[in-house]
């Protein structure tokens, strides 16, 4: 399979995440676009890695280059769990405050 | 066209119809349910990558922690569907619009690039995504941010607790 197409792929799932980030005002919707977004990047981490692993391959086999982006996407997904208890502990809070989760609520941070 | 390929087609409409489906779906419950069929494509492309650590992993933290936490978070707070605000139809209009340009560029960049033509991605083969060779490799060259990560845990989890106490 060319990387392409898996490039393309993970473009348009990215893509979708940023539309629905800027499109949605309730906060667990934009929260959810964000992990969307990050499982795009994770993907195309292991596309790249695989691309990678099987040039390495036909030269000495045996060869493990390329594992490092797995390992990557594994801390991402340590990071990106950590991020969602925190972050809906946020979204909680706010609840509890304005009882909305409407991001448009956020602004007033400014004042 | 071979199995390889028809399943790659199929796993990738799945994902990008699930994933307008959390957008367009009005109800947050919908959305989430849309998103795990999401990561369960994308579980998908990881067997067919051969990587199956990340596969198993992807199911089990995603789909089975992070969402359960989203869905526990709407289901405690209760918000009725039609009560949500929407935005207005040019702000949407704009952040499509903005987002499809995104899109079109990037793919664009990508079909330019010169060093892409003729890579091919290895498929149903190698062993760099068993759990083997990924233990070793992270406890040998990657233990420090391995233990790193569970002060970033502990941190999280202080962090959750002192924000929801208050």
């Amino acid at each position: 399979m060319p990387i392409q197409y898996y490039i393309f792929f993970c473009l348009t799932l990215f893509s979708i995440g940023v539309i629905g980030v800027l499109t949605r005002r309730n906060a667990i919707i934009v929260f959810m676009c964000i992990e969307l977004m990050l499982n795009a990047v994770n993907l195309l981490l292991v596309a790249f890695s695989k691309m990678y692993n099987g040039a390495a391959l036909q030269i000495t086999p045996g060869s493990t280059a390329g594992i490092d982006a797995q390992i990557f996407v594994f801390f991402i997904m340590v990071v990106a769990a950590a991020e969602v208890s925190v972050g809906l502990a946020i979204i909680v809070m706010m609840f509890r405050n304005t009882h909305s989760v409407d991001i448009n609520f956020l602004n007033r941070l400014k004042n | 066209m071979n199995t390889l390929e028809i399943l790659f087609y199929a796993l990738s409409v799945f994902a990008i119809v699930s994933a307008i489906m959390v957008l367009v779906s009005k109800n947050p419950i919908h959305s989430v349910l849309w998103l795990i069929l999401v990561f369960f494509a994308i579980s998908g492309h990881y067997i067919l990558l051969n990587a199956q650590f990340l596969a198993i992993v992807n199911i089990i933290v995603y789909a089975g922690a992070i969402m359960v936490l989203f869905l526990f978070v709407i289901m405690l707070m209760n918000v009725q569907s039609d009560k949500e605000p929407q935005k207005k139809l040019l702000i949407k209009f704009i952040g499509v619009l903005s987002g499809g340009s995104l899109l079109t560029l990037l793919i664009a960049l990508v079909k330019q690039t010169a060093q892409l033509e003729g890579k091919q991605v290895l498929m149903k083969e190698g062993t760099i995504g068993l759990i083997h060779p990924l233990g070793k490799a992270l406890f040998n060259d990657y233990v420090l941010p391995f233990e790193i990560s569970s002060v970033l845990f502990l941190s999280a989890m202080v962090g959750a607790v002192i924000i929801g106490k208050k």
